[in-house]
């Protein structure tokens, strides 16, 4: 075993991808002094590693075109943010291509890019957009939380024929793990269970994981939190929740992005279809606020689920 | 001049593109198409209603949707798909029937494909707007407009990453000229070099909005220079002259001189869509009649003695017959099952 970060474990995922197959190449903005950090630039650059200019139409229609042909480009959104201005290209297109062609031209595109707030940056540079691409028929939608997962699920997304769109989170990149030295994967559409427990299922995933796993903590003695980590939010690992809510009995899910229409009430939904009998009491979603990100810090604090947040919801459920 | 046979090639491409698209008008009726489903006497039970219904067209082989016909346009495509070999790709537009018969796509899957059936380009999931043919690099129509021009750059990427010779060419219409992915394609094909052609279809008129009002400048194609790129107008009526202009930029493009952008003044003599009655001056229209790309380039060919009335008529027949076998494949064949998508 040896201590990997979240941001080194993005970084082998990415160099193993592209020394065991030719077709996987890096393109987006400022790539080069993003990625002289693992030297890819240095050891890739020309013909595998491409700096852009600021055009994420441009380039990421280029990369669609490309992975129509047979390659495998791995795209790098700056902020998630700016996913807005190559929107046409991700969800019209790489999303639809498929579909549209009759399944005869595949789209074999990660989307990377870092979102999340916490970081005082206002709201241009805040946005953690996982619910605009879960609603989007023709894209996978992947959220690691740890380095284990940031690595194994990018190799997976890389290896994918259909566009996955990959979000990791800022405040993720420093954490590290204890890791194995050798090659592993996380399949796409895996749930994992973090801790188990008997009277709560709290779902988070992203940087908000490590917020659910504080509280649960710290509601050791008075409430048995069982916490799972979707890591995939579509395709989504419904029967580990399901099997988990048949435990538990009580469901809160936690997300950084604005509760409103988010992921939280797309998992409250399918639990509800698929299990409403199995809830001991009203499942609930603790989302970010539904208004645009401020700056100050105590004004963004108050807008991002905190883990005080989390006990207080917790034990309002299981009261 | 080309040889004999590639002139008639020439013209036998045209005249696909003009009857395959003249025989749509038949089978167009934009409202007729939501014809509902009804339950057919076979339904016994309530599940059943799902499953055993039947579709009330007006007509049988009807097409529904948004058809965009490029009738009047047809030397462009067939100009420019003359150039190319079966893998240098080619991304068209929402006005994308003669970019996929003139990249050598078969009309009888086109068909299918606009009547939604199982047999259809894009296995009746696509429609007009989105045929697709792989096995020729003909990688769709699309329905944004502007959409599919940065997608050209990718097939122009990959053989440059591979090391290979094909080109990319992305039609476009002046429309599309004023949408952002234009000129960012611009950009990044120059910077990088890339095999691409920029073709654009410059029918006047961008949706209904003629193009005085949409453009300060009197050309497009001078719009390449701001990037370094060459561009270049071309007449749009005259097969020759596009097929020559779009050999040159693909020479370049495969000499790796980088993109071209070409604009080739044309005219689309029926609306932007379906065949309700065209927005344009019946006046303007009937000058660019005068100037008929097919019966431009037949009389050229009767001039030159490559083609005698008779083997012009011929021609026509031949071409006649294969759209008449193209509807009755498309008519024949089964509708998709809905069992067939992903996901249901």
């Amino acid at each position: 075993m040896r201590e990997l970060s979240y941001a080194a474990a993005m970084g082998e995922a990415l160099r193993e991808e592209m020394e065991r197959d030719e077709t996987v190449f890096l393109i987006g903005e400022d790539i080069g002094s993003v990625r002289e950090a693992d030297d890819l630039f240095a050891e890739f650059r020309r013909r595998r590693v491409w700096q852009t200019p600021i055009s994420e139409s441009g380039f990421t229609g280029l990369a669609v075109g490309a992975a129509v042909v047979g390659l495998r480009p791995v795209v790098e959104i700056m902020y998630c943010d700016f996913v807005t201005v190559a929107m046409d290209q991700i969800c019209n297109q790489a999303a639809k291509l498929t579909l549209m062609s009759g399944g005869r031209v595949r789209v074999p595109l990660v989307l990377r890019t870092p979102a999340g707030c916490g970081t005082r940056e206002g709201a241009h540079h805040s946005g953690s957009l996982e619910a605009w691409f879960a609603h989007t028929p023709g894209l996978k939608v992947v959220m690691p939380s740890t380095p284990y997962d940031a690595k194994g699920l990018l190799k997976s997304a890389v290896r994918d024929d259909d566009p996955v769109v990959y979000i990791q989170h800022r405040l993720l990149h420093a954490r590290t793990e204890q890791v194995p030295e050798a090659e592993w994967l996380v399949p796409i559409g895996q749930a994992a269970v973090r801790r188990e427990g008997t009277d709560l299922t709290l779902i988070a995933w992203s940087y908000a994981l490590v917020k659910a796993l504080a509280a649960a903590e710290a509601l050791e003695d008075e409430v048995s939190v069982e916490v799972v980590d979707p890591r995939t939010l579509v395709p989504l690992d419904l029967d580990t929740i399901l099997a988990s809510v048949h435990r538990t009995g009580r469901l809160l899910v936690v997300h950084e992005a604005p509760g409103r229409g988010g992921v939280g009430s797309e998992i409250v939904r399918r639990v509800a279809e698929a299990g409403l009998d199995l809830l001991k009491a009203p499942p609930r979603v603790l989302g970010g606020a539904d208004i645009p990100m401020p700056y100050s810090p105590p004004l963004e604090d108050a807008c991002i689920p905190q883990v005080a947040d989390i006990i207080r919801a917790a034990r309002d459920i299981v009261r | 001049m080309p040889d004999h046979a590639t002139l008639i090639a020439l013209l036998r491409l045209m005249l696909r593109i003009r009857f395959f698209e003249e025989r749509l008008k038949r089978f167009y009726d934009y409202h007729g198409y939501f014809a509902l489903s009804t339950p057919t006497e076979e339904a016994q039970s309530a599940d059943e209603l799902l499953t055993c219904v039947s579709y009330e067209f007006a007509s049988e082989g009807m097409i529904g949707g948004a058809v965009h016909l490029s009738i009047g346009q047809e030397a462009v495509p067939v100009g420019v798909c003359s150039n190319l070999n079966a893998d240098d790709a080619v991304l068209s537009t929402h006005r994308s029937h003669g970019h996929f018969i003139a990249k050598g796509g078969d009309v009888k899957a086109a068909l299918a494909e606009l009547m939604g059936r199982a047999t259809g380009c894009s296995r009746g999931c696509g429609g007009s707007m989105h045929l697709f043919d792989p096995e020729r690099t003909f990688l769709g129509g699309n329905g944004i407009v502007g959409g599919g021009i940065p997608i050209a750059l990718g097939p122009a990427f990959a053989a440059r990453y591979r090391g290979t010779d094909q080109v990319s060419v992305a039609f476009l219409g002046d429309g599309a000229a004023n949408q952002g992915t234009f000129h960012e394609s611009l950009n990044l094909a120059a910077l990088w070099k890339l095999p691409v052609l920029f073709v654009c279809e410059n029918n006047l008129y961008a949706n209904v909005t003629p193009y005085a009002l949409a453009f300060p400048t009197p050309d497009i194609a001078r719009r390449a220079h701001g990037y370094g790129v060459p561009g270049a107008t071309v007449d749009g009526q005259d097969v020759l002259a596009v097929r020559e202009a779009a050999g040159e930029a693909v020479a370049r493009a495969r000499a790796s001189e980088g993109p071209t952008l070409i604009e080739a003044r044309t005219y689309r003599y029926e609306g932007h869509c379906g065949v309700a009655a065209g927005h344009q001056n019946p006046e303007e229209c009937a000058v660019w009649r005068e100037r008929d790309p097919i019966e431009l380039f037949e009389a050229k060919l009767l001039e030159v003695g490559v083609l005698t009335s008779d083997g012009c008529r011929h021609l026509r027949e031949q071409v006649l017959e294969e759209i008449d076998q193209a509807e009755e494949f498309a008519k024949d064949s089964p509708f998709p099952e809905p069992t067939a998508l992903p996901g249901l």
